[in-house]
């Protein structure tokens, strides 16, 4: 395969306004998710897996008892740690199911149950009776036992950074804000539930594992479960077409996506169908860590930091290791020459965290972002004039220039928009009826990041139109649609000409939709491939020519720091009876490189304003550490934003372009609507009622007198 | 234990047995092969699963199949039979969703909720409870809130739904 260095792309249909080209079969119900693929697909008369898992969070699986399960009219089989096939390599402790008695966290998968309908799988998995040696656990996360140093923090960062004297500059500074700040735990919940359809056949002389499975990275599914399996990995197929949410929950493969293979390598070839319902989700399909931030900051009178230091204490599982990088935004948001960072985990017995929407940013810019509202308070300096007088010359972590670093820009914006020169300085000013009024301003920030491993392929149909393929997929993101785009112009056609094939493992290598990173790599390998095809064909192709090709390492990444920025500004109306807190207004503005659809672009800021909102206000998720589980496990009691909670929510962004970190001029945006925004709504709650919460989420009782 | 019934689809007679324990949206998804309602949460929490049942919106992951034998279920595809509905037409111009799962029952919930408004239905926001209800932004929020987005297409919705009640 060629690789290209790619040239920036001149903008036509990229930055208008196109139709997300899959929305009629959205909106219609016919797009077909993970395990709602049938006869036309190949899959024909499945079994339906039902999931049994561990209740107890820690001990060995002494007995399993599938002797009435069995009797169940309907079921076909169950499997536990003694029947189920064997896997080569069990070093992914999450993934590597049934292949022994331990019990490393309560929820974990000890049987399946495979069964003729779904009614029969599940009334068979309530009958499976499971003995278990049960062993102390510990499963709660506190300042004493979140003492362990890991060797990184996702996704290879360092876990500790230390520059300059941060003791000495504290003892010294006029003012010093010395704070803890606490979120909870999260769970992602997309609305599709985690699925995967799984059958295993022969293609010639060789064993072929197919799936239809719930995944923002086909090929990362295929990296992960191929070696486990002894399989190659042209011998799993993976397909993704549609994909309801994943918010970082489905980046990786979890246990289910490993039943399912296993399940359908004991069926002779019949499809298997595995739907985790939405309470298992709670122990199975990832979540955020809930954090304590500890927070130093020192100033000069004015407000100019000398000092930051944030030591992070949050947990991870003895199962597998998940260490958000809850300080990493903190090592490059403001200047102060004395700095300190670190993360220590408490390593417990419960499910496995990972990723959930900015990891790390979006904890660690909610401490960081009320400290420095209570700084602001501190110094009696205004708090956007407050993140004015701190912004970096350079990059303060890594020493590079910041390409495009326009944070004041969307402070100065957003305060316009807003109307904030009209906010009174001093909280707990304005009442209107029973409701406390404040206003409040947050920093967001998101690194740009292009991941390696992609590839695409560029096929002339005949007639002026071209094939182009890759294997990204489209949670949500709009991403169908902007890849169109981007192949549109950097082949010079109309997106009319672009037949787009996404989804598919036997498509070139893609990378997972995840860290914002997925317009910039993958649009970054379409644009290697087309003007590499242009290269070799010229114009005027012959029908069937095609180029495959990977895009070149980008030099400019050794040379500046590339990040997005932006500004949120929240309204909050705090009941002074109740203590309710609703959200009036919520604004973000940004600073991401080129928008390459306004739609779908304004969707996704939308979105992470809301779910950000979502996590200020409501979300947590409430761990029994005497039982080791959540029991908050679902949507009744694991409080996500509805129609009603969202009032005026919207986000703009300068006219920018960075050419300079991607040919079409994106650098990402589909984390940064969530970072800095729970900061901007607690700020707001401090300057409505003059009560300082430092825990999200936030409630009533709280801002009570 | 096994039932027989008859089931209206988007138009289609269907004649089926079914497991007493099925719910409506299994038989729907499972015995019928009709995905267009989704399954969110399978608890009547997420609203995913919204048909129109009778003329009505309706929770199809809290109804057994069998206590609706007879009944004439049409989807969000079957409202688009004839070409989108204006309400599914409103969801496009507005982008009204995102990754699409809970979009099939938030069409059918608005199609619903927006008979139920002309037909004067009170719900808790309205201050009048005997004239005629306007689909007001704070009307359309609080009867859409039985349909959750995680993608958080809220505003987009809400514009759509309103775009769709003026006609």
């Amino acid at each position: 395969m060629t690789e290209q260095a790619t040239r920036p792309v001149e903008a036509r249909a990229i930055g208008s306004h196109h139709d997300r080209v899959d929305g009629p079969e959205k909106v219609t119900g016919r797009a077909a998710y993970a395990v709602e693929h049938g006869e036309a697909d190949g899959v024909i008369d499945p079994l339906h897996v039902w999931l049994v898992q561990s209740t107890v969070a820690k001990g060995r699986v002494t007995r399993v008892d599938s002797a009435a399960s069995l009797a169940h009219p309907g079921v076909v089989a169950v499997l536990d740690h003694t029947n189920a096939p064997r896997l080569d390599d069990t070093d992914n402790g999450e993934l590597a199911i049934l292949q022994d008695d331990r019990v490393g966290f309560r929820g974990q998968i000890v049987a399946l149950v495979l069964a003729e309908t779904p009614e029969a799988a599940r009334e068979g998995a309530a009958l499976v009776a499971v003995g278990y040696d049960q062993e102390p656990h510990e499963a709660e996360l506190r300042v004493d036992n979140a003492t362990y140093r890991p060797d990184q923090v996702n996704p290879a960062m360092e876990t500790d950074t230390d520059e300059g004297d941060v003791d000495a500059a504290l003892a010294s500074a006029d003012v010093v804000v010395d704070q803890d700040y606490r979120t909870a735990y999260e769970h992602n919940n997309p609305l599709e539930p985690h699925a995967t359809l799984a059958w295993w056949g022969q293609e010639g002389d060789r064993e072929v594992l197919s799936m239809f499975d719930s995944t923002q990275g086909v090929h990362g599914v295929v990296q992960a479960l191929a070696p486990m399996l002894g399989l190659q990995p042209e011998q799993v197929r993976v397909r993704a077409p549609y994909v309801g949410g994943g918010f970082g929950s489905k980046g990786e493969a979890h246990s289910h996506v490993m039943a399912a293979a296993l399940a359908a390598r004991t069926t002779h070839g019949r499809p298997v169908k595995l739907a985790v319902t939405r309470q298992q989700m709670f122990a199975l399909t990832g979540y955020r860590t809930a954090t304590i931030s500890h927070v130093r900051l020192g100033a000069a009178a004015d407000g100019t930091l000398v000092a930051i230091e944030h030591a992070v204490q949050e947990q991870t599982s003895v199962v597998r290791e998940f260490a958000e990088q809850t300080a990493a935004p903190t090592r490059m948001m403001y200047a102060a020459p004395n700095r300190r960072t670190s993360h220590r985990l408490a390593r417990l017995d419960v499910a496995v965290p990972s990723w959930m929407r900015a990891p790390g940013e979006m904890p660690g810019m909610f401490a960081h972002e009320v400290a420095m509202d209570e700084l602001a308070v501190a110094c009696g300096v205004d708090p956007i004039v407050l993140r004015e007088r701190n912004e970096p010359d350079i990059d303060p972590e890594s020493g590079k220039p910041f390409h495009q670093r326009r944070l004041v820009e969307c402070l100065h914006r957003g305060a316009d928009r807003f109307g904030w020169e009209d906010r009174p300085p001093e909280p707990r000013t304005t009442a209107d009826g029973d409701w406390w009024v404040g206003t409040g301003v947050a920093s967001a920030t998101y690194p740009a990041m292009r991941s390696p491993g992609n590839a695409a392929r560029v096929l002339a149909l005949g007639k002026g139109r071209y094939a182009v393929s890759i294997g990204a997929v489209d949670i949500g993101t709009g991403a169908r649609t902007v890849l169109t785009q981007i192949a549109a112009d950097a082949l010079d056609v109309s997106p009319a000409a672009i037949d787009l094939a996404i989804a598919d493992t036997r498509l070139p290598a893609a990378s997972v939709a995840g860290g914002s990173s997925g317009t910039s790599s993958w649009g970054t390998a379409i644009v290697a491939a087309a003007q590499r095809f242009r290269a070799d064909h010229g114009p005027s192709p012959d029908a069937g020519v095609e180029t495959t090709a990977s895009a070149a390492d980008n030099p400019a990444e050794e040379e500046f720091a590339f990040h997005s920025f932006g500004a949120v500004f929240a309204e909050a109306r705090v009941n002074r009876w109740t203590g309710e807190v609703r959200v009036p207004r919520l604004l973000g503005v940004y600073s991401v490189g080129r928008v390459i659809n306004p739609m779908t672009a304004h969707s996704q800021l939308v979105g992470g304003l809301v779910m950000g909102l979502s996590a200020a206000l409501f979300e947590t998720s409430y761990r029994d550490a005497r039982f080791g589980h959540v029991v908050t496990q679902d949507l009744a009691t694991y409080h996500v934003a509805s129609h009603a909670d969202v009032l005026d929510v919207d986000a703009e962004w300068l006219e920018e372009s960075d050419q300079v970190f991607t040919p079409a001029g994106g650098r990402g945006i589909g984390e940064i609507g969530i970072v800095g925004t729970a900061a901007a709504v607690a700020n707001a709650a401090f300057h409505a009622t003059g009560t300082r919460v430092r825990s999200i989420p936030i409630t009533a009782g709280e801002l009570l007198d | 234990m096994d039932a027989q019934l008859s089931l209206t689809v988007d138009g289609t007679v269907h004649s089926l047995t079914v497991d007493t324990r099925t719910t409506l949206l299994d038989a729907l998804r499972e015995r019928l092969g009709v995905i267009s309602p989704k399954k969110g949460c399978d608890h009547g929490q997420c609203g995913s699963c919204t048909v129109l049942l009778d003329g009505r919106r309706h929770l199809t992951c809290l109804a057994l199949a069998v206590a609706y034998d007879g009944a004439e279920i049409v989807t969000a595809d079957g409202l688009a039979a004839d070409g989108l509905h204006p309400v599914q037409q409103a969801f496009l111009d507005q982008d009204g969703y995102q990754c699409g799962y809970c979009t099939p029952g938030q069409v059918c919930s608005a199609v619903g909720m927006l008979d139920e408004l002309k037909e004067g239905h009170p719900s808790h926001v309205t201050e009048d409870l005997v004239g005629e209800i306007e689909p007001s932004e704070v009307e359309v929020r609080e009867r859409m809130s039985g349909n959750l987005c995680r993608c958080g297409a809220y505003p987009g919705i809400l514009a759509a739904v309103c775009e769709a009640a003026r006609g």
